[in-house]
């Protein structure tokens, strides 16, 4: 595809006149999806799909179009003729725009990994295997993803990865299940097997007559998944220059009044060390990583080439929020987390989460799949689901106990639009006074 | 473009029990000004098709972007293979599901065309938005934009149906930010594109757009200085902008069969709601009335048929209270034996239908906003939606507004803000003690409604009136 994509833009770039420049993009993916329910298939398909964002620049001017394509280099040629003229016919009358921003320093990349994907049919007699006499509810998608940009100036770069990712649960019953994921690049009959085997050990658990609390506070360990939805949040414009600038992020204390968090939390924006592609729709390379937050710091933030041009600052991503989410790990032992806890909640997930206050950075949310009510260091009984309502100042400030020593790893399962490549990579985290309320 | 691919999909269809196609081509536009600076027009054009194939039993789909014959044929043996893959082990025997066979055509309302006014004119209302938006140095963002899309559907089964469905969507959006200190505070034009509706420029007009930026900054404004919401249990009046909301959560979510047959149990979540409770369940107070009406000529998620060829009709869902009838379409009827309503649905050509609220709305009673007021001894009126959370069985809730004003004595005193309210959506519905009228009623739409393995965002309607509950827990922010 990565040729057919740069023959494309060979063509295309001719085009344009020699006081235009014009900045491509494209977005591919070529997925099966198999969704299950009561281990059985409920829906299994594929989705071939490509995009060209195709932008054209004349001085301060600029006009853009997004076309899907067939594939075929003849037939998409015409297509993204009819567009081309649409944009130069658009391109005179549109205003100067004083936040046009573009990379015009020729930088090209390639980044292609291998296909060793399963046949599908392979892997849904293995998930319906796993499932036989159980309850098992979720996804399994695979298959290629691309992403390519080219310009007039030259610059190529290329994105190509092959991955899978099985996102479900083992339901015990009612709402109580063990929630699971395997994700990679080539499918392991016996890694997948081991992740099987934790979570019927797990779900065995859920079978204990469940605990009802009262609302209040408690001590809680968040695993790294619901440390991962935690944290997330400040990803709704927290770490964005312009969420700064206009005084809309949650986090605008730390900017504006010199609020901290704990000095255990350090968050990066590690693109090296993620799944997603190093370069953005304007041609510019990410840093390979930005600390965003040191030792409960505000340090620095997403600047998009519009926010840039707008703020006088240095491009570092196409969008402003993170792709590759990483927390710096801390010092409580792994293994220990349940010693440490004593008494109070262990929560694998947080579901549904929404600021209550944006301004304050307080969340709410619920807790939801495999919560456990711990007595003494030891798992009593499931939990029914909770409403929490607390502040990421108080939870991740002054009520922090610790993080754990070992992150987790946690590509996306999101599929909206198309499949994501970002990722968290977070440790666990042992909070004291963490507020229930419903 | 449709009739190329019909002929295509006609010279490749394959010898199995049941095949569709469902070709969509949809055209976007996007028209924004920022703080008076025009942003670049966006424009896109997604044109695709889904091929289903039913056979053996066992149900698979293939869609693709290539819609040469070429790339029909490769969706259509991957279908093929994917219905194979599911034939004897899916949750439903597909094979006993009775696919419609619908021959028809929709064409949405459009009285004023999108193409019919200049784009310099549309840019021009835009840039007076803003201007009237900038009323105060605490103002320190503002923006006004309308999203339009075009959309065409052609759906058409082996087994002789044909629907050909057009319509033009209208998504403004605006709002205005005011900041003092660390104190910020967004008024909006109907939260998340809330004013959205099917037609054409038209639209702007009846949804009041031109006249309401000015209102939107004093309104923020208002709320750098108002007093948090008080805290404690009292009544809640909701504003049609909120209802909006909370039909959608805890009404239309735990009422699709699908929830309730637990497809979305790895994801969106289950429902308190069970097969059995159909029929039988007082679902809210006498006075609460829902139905589900996608024949509704100018809201936002209106059609002839659903994706999978249902014929569009209006249904009660809640009648006087009782639980009648669950959002499910033909799968999902064929599952349960409930009765349902054509609400199978796709975000795009992209994604396979599954059940999702269209138009679901609260009919309107008999009080006026005055008399909802007047009977408040002490409580809040809350509009617009800026937060929602709920539990995965659609029960727990926790939702906040934009703007609230507290009443005392059957007055409204003051402005109050980030309200917000929790509640559990088996009782709180039983709570509703008074239901606005037609003057009250609000017709809103949000092309956001997330749901779905693989995810889909779709779009969504609710119409309500205003409505008044008894003894909710409220509270405000720090």
């Amino acid at each position: 595809m990565k040729q057919y994509f740069y023959d494309l833009a060979d063509k295309l770039t001719k085009r344009c006149d020699e006081n235009q420049i014009m900045l491509l993009e494209l977005s591919a993916e070529d997925s099966e999806f198999v969704r299950f329910n009561n281990s059985l298939v409920r829906q299994a398909g594929s989705v071939t799909q490509t995009y060209l964002s195709m932008e054209l620049i004349e001085g301060a001017k600029h006009a853009s179009e997004s076309v899907t394509l067939s594939g075929d280099l003849e037939a998409d040629l015409d297509r993204c003729d009819v567009a081309l003229n649409t944009l130069k016919k658009h391109l005179p009358g549109t205003a100067d725009d004083p936040y046009l921003l573009y990379s015009q320093d020729v930088q090209n990349s390639e980044q292609i990994g291998t296909n060793k994907l399963p046949e599908i049919s392979h892997v849904v007699d293995a998930i319906l295997s796993a499932g036989e006499g159980r309850d098992l509810v979720g996804i399994f998608a695979q298959g290629m993803i691309a992403k390519g940009f080219a310009n007039s100036l030259g610059q190529r770069n290329w994105f190509e990865t092959h991955s899978f990712n099985f996102d479900w649960c083992f339901y015990s019953h009612a709402d109580k299940a063990a929630k699971c994921s395997y994700a990679g690049f080539e499918w392991d009959s016996v890694e997948f097997d081991l992740k099987v085997t934790s979570a019927i050990e797990q779900s065995e658990l859920l079978k204990i007559e469940p605990k009802t609390i009262q609302p209040g506070e408690y001590k809680v360990y968040l695993a790294p998944a619901a440390l991962a939805e935690l944290t997330e949040m400040m990803n709704w414009g927290g770490f964005s220059l312009k969420q700064h600038k206009i005084k809309s992020t949650p986090l605008v204390k730390m900017t504006t009044e010199g609020a901290t968090l704990s000095d255990k939390i350090t968050i990066r924006e590690n693109t090296a060390a993620g799944l997603s592609a190093n370069f953005t729709g304007s041609g510019y390379i990410k840093p390979d990583c930005i600390t965003l937050i040191e030792n409960g710091e505000y340090k620095n933030s997403l600047v998009s080439p519009r926010t840039a041009k707008e703020y006088s600052a240095e491009v570092n991503t196409g969008t402003e929020s993170t792709q590759s989410f990483e927390i710096a790990p801390g010092d409580i032992p792994s293994q220990k987390v349940l010693d440490k806890l004593g008494t109070g909640i262990y929560c694998n997930t947080l579901w549904y989460l929404n600021f209550s206050d944006r301004t304050a950075a307080r969340v709410t949310g619920m807790t939801r799949f495999a919560t456990f009510w711990v007595e003494d260091g030891k798992i009593v009984a499931p939990l029914n689901v909770m409403r929490f309502d607390e502040s990421l100042y108080r939870a991740l400030g002054e009520n922090l106990i610790g993080l754990t020593d070992q992150c987790e790893f946690i590509p996306s399962a999101s599929t909206y639009a198309a499949r994501s490549t970002a990722s968290h990579r977070v440790p666990g985290a042992l909070i004291d006074n963490f507020k229930f309320t419903l | 473009m449709m009739e190329a691919v019909e002929k295509r999909f006609r010279e490749v269809m394959p010898d199995v029990e049941f095949c569709s196609l469902r070709v969509v081509r949809e055209n976007d536009e996007t028209l924004s000004v920022r703080q008076s600076v025009q942003s670049p027009v966006y424009r896109s054009e997604d044109a695709g098709c889904m091929i289903t194939v039913v056979d053996g039993g066992g149900l698979g789909y293939a869609a693709t972007s290539d819609l040469s014959t070429a790339g029909l044929k490769r969706a259509v043996d991957r279908a093929r293979k994917f219905a194979e893959i599911s034939a004897t082990r899916s949750v439903v025997n597909f094979s006993q599901v009775e696919m419609p066979a619908p021959k028809g055509e929709y064409i949405g309302p459009e009285i004023k065309p999108w193409r019919s006014v200049s784009q310099d004119e549309k840019f021009h209302m835009l840039h007076k938005a803003n201007e009237r938006m900038q009323i105060d140095s605490r103002i320190v963002d503002f923006e006004a934009s309308i999203l339009h899309i075009s959309h065409e559907m052609l759906y058409l089964t082996s087994t002789g149906g044909r629907v050909f469905q057009q319509y033009s969507l209208i998504s403004p959006s605006m709002y205005a930010t005011a900041n003092e200190g660390s104190q910020t505070q967004t008024r909006t034009f109907g939260s998340l594109r809330g004013n959205s509706r099917q037609g054409g420029l038209e639209i702007l007009e009846k949804c009041n757009f031109t006249k309401v930026p000015h209102q939107l900054a004093e309104e923020a404004i208002e709320l750098l200085t108002a007093e948090n919401c008080p805290t404690g249990k009292m009544s809640l009046l909701l504003g049609a902008d909120q209802m909006m909301l909370q039909i959608h959560e805890s009404i239309g979510h735990p009422l699709e069969l699908d929830r309730i047959l637990g497809d979305e149990r790895n994801y969106a979540g289950t429902s308190f709601v069970k097969p059995y409770m159909f029929g039988n369940y007082q679902y809210g107070s006498e006075l609460l009335n829902v139905t589900f009406d996608p024949t509704i000529a100018d809201q936002f998620a209106s059609y002839g048929y659903d994706d999978d060829g249902l014929k569009a009709e209006k249904q009660f869902i809640i009648k006087d209270g009782m639980l009648v009838r669950g959002l499910g379409g033909v799968t999902s009827q064929e599952r349960t034996g409930l009765p349902g309503v054509a609400d199978s649905r796709a975000c795009s050509w992209n994604r396979p239908p599954i059940d999702r609220m269209a138009n679901l709305n609260v009919e309107p009673g008999n009080k006026t906003l005055p008399e909802l007021i007047e009977s408040i001894e002490f409580g809040v009126y809350m509009k617009t939606n800026k937060s929602w959370s709920i539990d995965d069985s659609r029960n727990k809730f926790q939702f906040g507004c934009e703007y609230g004003q507290l009443i005392e004595n059957g007055k409204i005193t003051k402005v109050v803000k980030n309200p917000n309210y929790r509640g559990i959506s088996e009782s709180f519905w039983r709570s509703l003690s008074g239901v606005g009228n037609r003057e009250t009623f609000g017709l809103y739409g949000t092309p956001y409604c997330g749901k779905g393995e693989p995810n889909q965002c779709v779009r969504v309607g609710h119409a309500s009136p205003a409505c008044l509950f008894d003894s909710v827990e409220v509270f405000g922010g720090e």
